[in-house]
């Protein structure tokens, strides 16, 4: 007998993807057709059945098989249209599979998206009730943690607003307030976290890192990388609707990132109503260089790495703030840099094609995958143009010779960046006076170029 | 509930367990569910019922309004013009006391066929026994019918009318044309949700459907056997029901809304099982 929280056996969902009909061969088929179309329709409409058509069949998931244990929180990734939110649609029974099963014991509890039936015109209190009883809460819980929600949401003094009058970020903030309460025993949650500004989305991430922390069984779905790697020891790696790895995290993120599922050197948006941004500018691509000049995903950590944006800009006479995120593969935020170049500081962008290349340095950033994230600001006023997370990634490797900060020594260095810093060593004798070392000790000459 | 759940966990030593796996054919209609999401339904039914009339100068008046300016222009219409026979009873207060049901009756077709698109996107976000959203729909409608049958009441004291025994049957007719509304509404709006011509047709519905009813003139226009048959039509039986009630018509409409009774009933099951049979599709072609 399995213990299990989540048992998935073979799970699969199919759709029909119908193409419009075109094979009429005469004026009177075509007619004819149409006056017994309703009938026929109607008997198909009756039986339940789907519109006919060239039906072509497509598996948006396909033998899915996975158990979860009690208290374990474990990550989906994978490309959109992996199957990643099927799969979670099926686990909450908002669509059903059409093969396989899945036993799932405990109360489940879904969050696919904050403020779900939200109704602008009712007021926050009046929300709480309405978007926690959806959830699945009871009134009697909602009444009990109302106040809890409240300090966490930050909205005590507009609760009898309608929150058609809130801010975006305060209205975000409510609704996830209201999810973040929910008291279920199985999780399912949907890339929820991708709302909201900065301080919110850590708060949030706090507050589900608690929540695993109460034994609570969580399936988590996100594109977001570092989220994955530090609120799940395990992840599911989906990609053409089939769960092609599951393991520990950071190897299957690893996975992900390299292999060419996800991010990688370059990336390029030839579409450019595909692109992030808007009317104002859009992003055409981002690569990450080697000093060298080619577009790498594998650089030696004592070498410089360029990340380069190119971009457009539609509309002239802004001033342009480019800048990138990086992250590493733990998920932590080494740093955000914005365009310096004293050539464009303060001045306004006529219109046309751009590139904006930052440098890190070598021998800064540590050893392991960085993950970059490419954004834009115009000013004034401040307005994000676009931000794209996980957009590149590579990969920085450090070698065991003794001229990288690592100095030849064995084993895991641990930090964010692991810059080569210029040390100097006097030795003071067993009297206190500083004595001379022999010429061939040291070398002072290849300090960090920082 | 999580303590709720621990406590059946500790009594039987097994969490409850939940099994997700396709359906086929007719599925049950599983009421306990239904009975379970109690407090679901009614969120949604006090919902609908606060921001009905939100942001409108009239509010809740319009609930009154709209069967009141029907009767008035119906009255012009057919009683004074027409010169419809109104089973010997003022024209205003005989199509009024039509009107009240009537309005329930087809404010609740619409809104709950119009429900499942508008909140196809809940539909594709949250489970919840679907039957709640159109069920809500229709029972919203219970307070707007409310304020109208005040307004019923307060005719009936200008025409000096007085109320007899027979009233009591009110409720008893209310929830037969709550029974229809909601059975019509569940084919309504299994249907729209793939087939969004439901949503032009709907309102076609409601107008044919007032004329083929006894809204703007007396079933007594028909003689028997056919006055007994026309309760096919479930609303026929609802208003000769409320007129027989409230203003003493003197055809006490029986075998004609015995027929109606069972009419809703089978709408309202066949209504049910074609509805859950269509909602397993529900969020993936809102």
């Amino acid at each position: 007998m399995s213990h299990y929280s989540i048992e998935a056996v073979g799970l699969g969902k199919r759709y029909q993807i119908v193409h419009e009909r075109n094979r009429y061969e005469t004026m009177r088929d075509r007619l004819a057709a149409t006056f017994t179309a309703p009938f026929r329709q109607a008997g198909r409409l009756l039986r339940g059945q789907p519109a006919p058509g060239a039906a072509e069949e497509f598996w948006a998931l396909r033998e899915a098989s996975f158990q979860v244990r009690p208290g374990e929180v474990v990550g989906i990734i994978g490309r959109n249209g992996a199957g990643k939110s099927t799969l979670l649609k099926i686990l909450t029974r908002i669509t059903e599979p059409s093969e396989g099963h899945a036993d799932i014991r405990g109360r489940v509890g879904s969050l696919l998206e904050v403020g779900t039936g939200f109704h602008p015109e009712l007021t926050g209190r009046e929300n709480v009730f309405l978007n926690g009883s959806i959830l699945g809460m009871r009134r009697f819980e909602i009444a009990r943690r109302f106040d809890e929600i409240v300090a966490f949401a930050e909205v005590e003094k507009f609760l009898d607003t309608p929150v058609k009058h809130y801010s975006s970020g305060m209205y975000m903030r409510l609704a996830f307030a209201v999810a973040a309460h929910l008291e279920p025993e199985v999780l399912l949650v949907d890339e929820v976290l991708a709302v909201g500004d900065s301080a919110f989305q850590k708060k949030c991430l706090d507050k589900m890192e608690a929540v695993g922390r109460d034994g609570r069984t969580i399936l988590f779905v996100s594109h977001n990388m570092p989220a994955i790697t530090r609120l799940c020891p395990r992840t599911l790696l989906l990609s053409g609707g089939r769960i092609i790895q599951d393991g520990p995290s950071q190897q299957v993120v690893g996975t992900y990132l390299s292999s060419g599922l996800g991010t990688t050197a370059a990336r390029v948006w030839n579409d450019p109503a595909q692109a992030p941004g808007d009317e104002v500018v859009r992003l055409r691509a981002v690569r990450v260089r080697a000093a060298s000049g080619e577009a790498t995903d594998a650089l030696d950590i004592r070498q410089p790495v360029g990340i380069e944006l190119e971009y457009e800009v539609l509309r002239a006479g802004l001033t342009l703030h480019p800048h990138f995120t990086l992250h590493n593969d733990e998920g932590v935020f080494v740093f955000s840099s914005f365009d310096q170049d004293p050539a464009w500081r303060g001045q306004t962008r006529p219109a046309g094609r751009y590139t904006s290349t930052a440098w890190i340095p070598g021998n800064f950033l540590s050893e392991g995958t960085c993950i970059i994230g490419a954004g834009l600001l115009t000013a004034p006023p401040q307005v994000l143009r676009f931000y794209e997370r996980d957009v590149v990634a590579f990969q920085v490797i450090d070698s065991q010779d003794e001229d990288t900060a690592r100095g030849g020594l064995a084993g895991r260095i641990p930090g964010v960046v692991r810059p080569r810093l210029n040390w100097q060593t006097q030795f003071f004798g067993a009297n206190g006076h500083a004595v001379a070392l022999p010429a061939a000790a040291g070398q002072p000459s290849r300090e960090a170029s920082l | 509930m999580l303590t709720e759940v621990q406590a059946r966990r500790a009594a039987t030593g097994e969490a409850p367990v939940l099994r997700i796996e396709p359906s086929r054919g007719w599925s049950a209609l599983r009421l306990r569910e239904l009975w379970e999401y109690r407090e679901l339904l009614f969120f949604f039914v006090w919902r609908d019922v606060k921001v009905r009339y939100k942001q409108t100068v009239l509010g809740a008046a319009w609930a009154i309004l709209q069967p009141f300016f029907t009767m008035v222009v119906f009255s012009l219409i057919f009683g004074r013009y027409a010169k419809i026979d109104s089973d010997g009873l003022p024209y205003p207060i005989f199509s009024y006391a039509a009107l009240v049901p009537w309005t329930f009756f087809a404010t609740g077709l619409q809104q709950a066929t119009a429900g499942m698109v508008t909140h196809a996107n809940m539909l594709k976000k949250v489970y919840f026994p679907r039957m709640a959203l159109p069920i809500a729909k229709v029972l919203a409608g219970v307070v707007d019918f409310s304020l109208a049958f005040v307004v019923l009441i307060g005719m009936m004291l200008y025409y000096g009318i007085v109320p007899t025994i027979n009233t009591v049957w009110v409720p008893v007719l209310l929830l037969l044309a709550l029974v229809t509304s909601l059975g019509v509404s569940l084919w309504m709006a299994a249907i729209n949700v793939r087939y969004r011509d439901v949503g032009y047709l709907v309102p076609f519905i409601v107008q044919f459907w007032m004329y083929a009813t006894p809204v703007v003139y007396p079933a007594s226009i028909f003689p028997e056997p056919w006055r007994s048959l026309y309760g096919l039509n479930p609303m026929a039986g609802v208003i000769e029901g409320f007129r027989w009630a409230l203003l003493g018509t003197d055809t006490a409409p029986g075998p004609l809304i015995g027929l109606s009774a069972g009419v809703a009933v089978v709408l309202l099951v066949s209504g049910a099982f074609y509805f859950r049979r269509m909602e397993r599709t529900f969020a993936d072609v809102a």
